[in-house]
């Protein structure tokens, strides 16, 4: 009888798991069929029980990251993630608006396509980030010049670079000498094509870390932020 | 078995027979701007350099065909849309041209015939068909009607589209396949051989097959019926396996297959259906060695050059400006000495140990 609170909690603990397990998969399920309805019911029913920051962090991280996974064994398409994270950003943005004092406490960070007008990428990435309770700046697409007075203005600590070209991917090299140039400490993180296509790039160009997918980004970030603060 | 024209070559292989050895396309499209050593935007500003570029690269690196392709935008630099040179890389398209989705409402196709940057690419093949004749094949490349509006209106845009708005979808894919046919048969008429239809967004990287089967699956088995010549559709390095069926009802010959799938899951799920053309893997290329090009082409051989079918090139279509003269000299020499019909050494080889020795020179 003596531990019968202890099977009761353990008890209770499994189905809640059971239970967020099972509305993770619903809400999976509703993204990549890019349900926009069912997705939304799935967060307002979750709402009730559940603050902004753990349904971001119970349900909508989650999620990301099986889609994420997904596309990278090739069972999702780039356009359901796509898709997938414009849903999860606007609905997150109903519960835990721009600039929600509950959104995370991070350091400053930006997001920039180089060189190429290829924007998907970055979009995709962006909308992750803000979905996962981030928010970050935009720069849009830029050169290294710009991008380089841009982080020293803002004082950017982590930066993200998306590309889809391999000498887009090589001009990294060049933003990281010209921010080491100027004592910055930021952290490079990169993504796209020519990263996926050779593993090794990443590093040959100066970037503390390469992300595969737009939830690799959210797991990356999270170790940074938490490694500098 | 008597050497066999370039041409003869990769037909016999298109026929899933074996020829005298593998064939070879080299893409390599801005190389030919080294030879003289020009920078890329001149070398693209005339078709003579990119004839020459051509002949002068097939002549150093024994390849089985000559391409008439330029660079990507040069189908919406067509609609007026803006290019972006660079001078270590492919020209890029610029800002999209369908600046809100309501322009599609009234968007017509440019006439081929009065096009400058087309004819260009037309007179290139035409001077390209005089030099080498039936020598070798002369590949044309189209962009598909459904891929195309990554270009003209920018990919996010263009995903939301396709969910979102099925009439402008379906307008738009209407204006883009009259143009698609009319800039293939053009090639065609030209000197092209045959038709590249370059589709990327139909592989399962980017679309699920479900929504393919609705769009670009329909939309290749309408636009390729009115090519009037062979075709083979290229996925620029994404994945195509759980659609190979589908493909091959779409009237293609070939099909373009990437580094992210096994080289030998492929050719089981093509054999007698669609020849495969790839799949080296050209971003990793830029830092091979000879001895790795050496290695990871008889792999390639290995796994797909069986009982013909096959055609060894790399996996995006386009080899990058940075990839050294020497690993597609040890590409080219390797596809000449390993690639000899019959493959009798293949029987012997260890797949496994080849695996080890390619990790081990990786490293």
């Amino acid at each position: 009888m003596g531990n019968y609170p202890v099977m009761l909690v353990n008890s209770e603990e499994s189905r809640m798991e059971k239970n967020t397990g099972e509305l993770v998969n619903a809400f999976e399920r509703a993204l990549v069929s890019l349900d926009r309805l069912a997705a939304q019911k799935i967060v307002t029913e979750a709402s009730d029980s559940w603050s902004p920051v753990q349904l971001v962090e119970a349900l909508v991280v989650p999620a990301l990251e099986r889609i994420g996974a997904g596309w990278e064994q090739g069972q999702v398409a780039l356009s359901q993630v796509y898709m997938s994270g414009r849903i999860c950003e606007e609905l997150v943005d109903t519960i835990l608006p721009h600039s929600s004092p509950t959104r995370k406490n991070q350091p400053k960070m930006a997001i920039a396509v180089l060189g190429d007008y290829h924007l998907l990428g970055k979009r995709i990435v962006y909308s992750v980030l803000r979905a996962s309770g981030w928010e970050l700046q935009d720069y849009g697409r830029v050169t290294v010049d710009e991008l380089v007075s841009q982080v020293r203005r803002d004082g950017v600590k982590i930066l993200l670079i998306s590309v889809l070209m391999l000498p887009s991917a090589l001009r990294v090299k060049d933003v990281r000498a010209k921010l080491n140039g100027m004592g910055s400490d930021v952290k490079i993180v990169v993504g796209g094509a020519p990263f996926r296509f050779d593993d090794r790039l990443w590093k040959d160009v100066g970037a503390d870390a390469m992300g595969r997918n737009a939830s690799e980004a959210v797991g990356i970030v999270t170790r940074i932020a938490e490694e500098i603060s | 078995m008597t050497d066999m024209t370039s041409l003869q070559r990769v037909l016999t292989t298109l026929g899933h027979k074996e020829p005298d050895r593998v064939p070879f396309f080299l893409l390599a499209t801005m190389h030919g701007a080294r030879e003289p050593g020009m920078p890329i935007k001149e070398y693209f500003s005339k078709p003579e350099n990119v004839v020459e570029g051509q002949l002068r690269m097939r002549a150093k690196y024994r390849h089985d065909c000559l391409c008439g392709f330029f660079y990507a935008p040069i189908e919406v630099e067509a609609w007026g849309a803006e290019v972006i040179y660079v001078e270590d890389g492919p020209p890029n398209s610029g800002t999209p041209f369908i600046r809100s989705v309501e322009d599609i409402k009234n968007l017509e196709p440019p006439r081929v015939e009065e096009t400058p940057c087309l004819l260009k690419v037309l007179s290139a093949l035409k001077m390209l068909k005089a030099k080498v004749g039936d020598d070798a094949l002369i590949i044309g490349v189209a962009i598909s009607p459904f891929s195309l509006p990554v270009m003209q209106m920018g990919f996010d845009k263009y995903i939301e589209l396709t969910y979102e708005q099925p009439e402008l979808f379906d307008r738009l894919m209407k204006v883009n396949e009259e143009f698609c046919v009319a800039w293939a048969n053009a090639q065609l008429a030209a000197g092209a051989t045959a038709i590249c239809y370059f589709d990327p967004i139909s592989s399962t990287t980017v679309t699920p097959r479900e929504t393919y089967l609705k769009t670009g699956f329909q939309i290749a088995k309408r636009t390729l019926a009115r090519i009037k010549g062979p075709t083979a559709t290229h996925f620029a390095s994404g994945r195509c396996l759980p659609i190979v069926n589908d493909v091959a009802q779409t009237g293609t010959a070939g099909i373009g297959v990437s580094v992210l799938e096994d080289l030998a899951d492929t050719k089981a799920a093509c054999r007698g259906k669609l020849s495969i053309l790839g799949n080296l893997n050209a971003i990793e290329m830029c830092r091979w060695t000879p001895e790795y090009a050496t290695a990871v082409v008889k792999d390639a051989i290995a796994k797909a050059g069986t009982g013909g079918g096959y055609i060894l090139s790399d996996n995006h279509g386009e080899i990058p400006w940075q990839v050294p003269e020497d690993v597609l000299l040890a590409v080219s020499e390797a596809v000449h000495t390993w690639g000899r019909y019959p493959l009798d050494w293949v029987q012997e080889y260890d797949k496994q140990a080849l695996s080890r020795g390619l990790r081990e020179l990786e490293a």
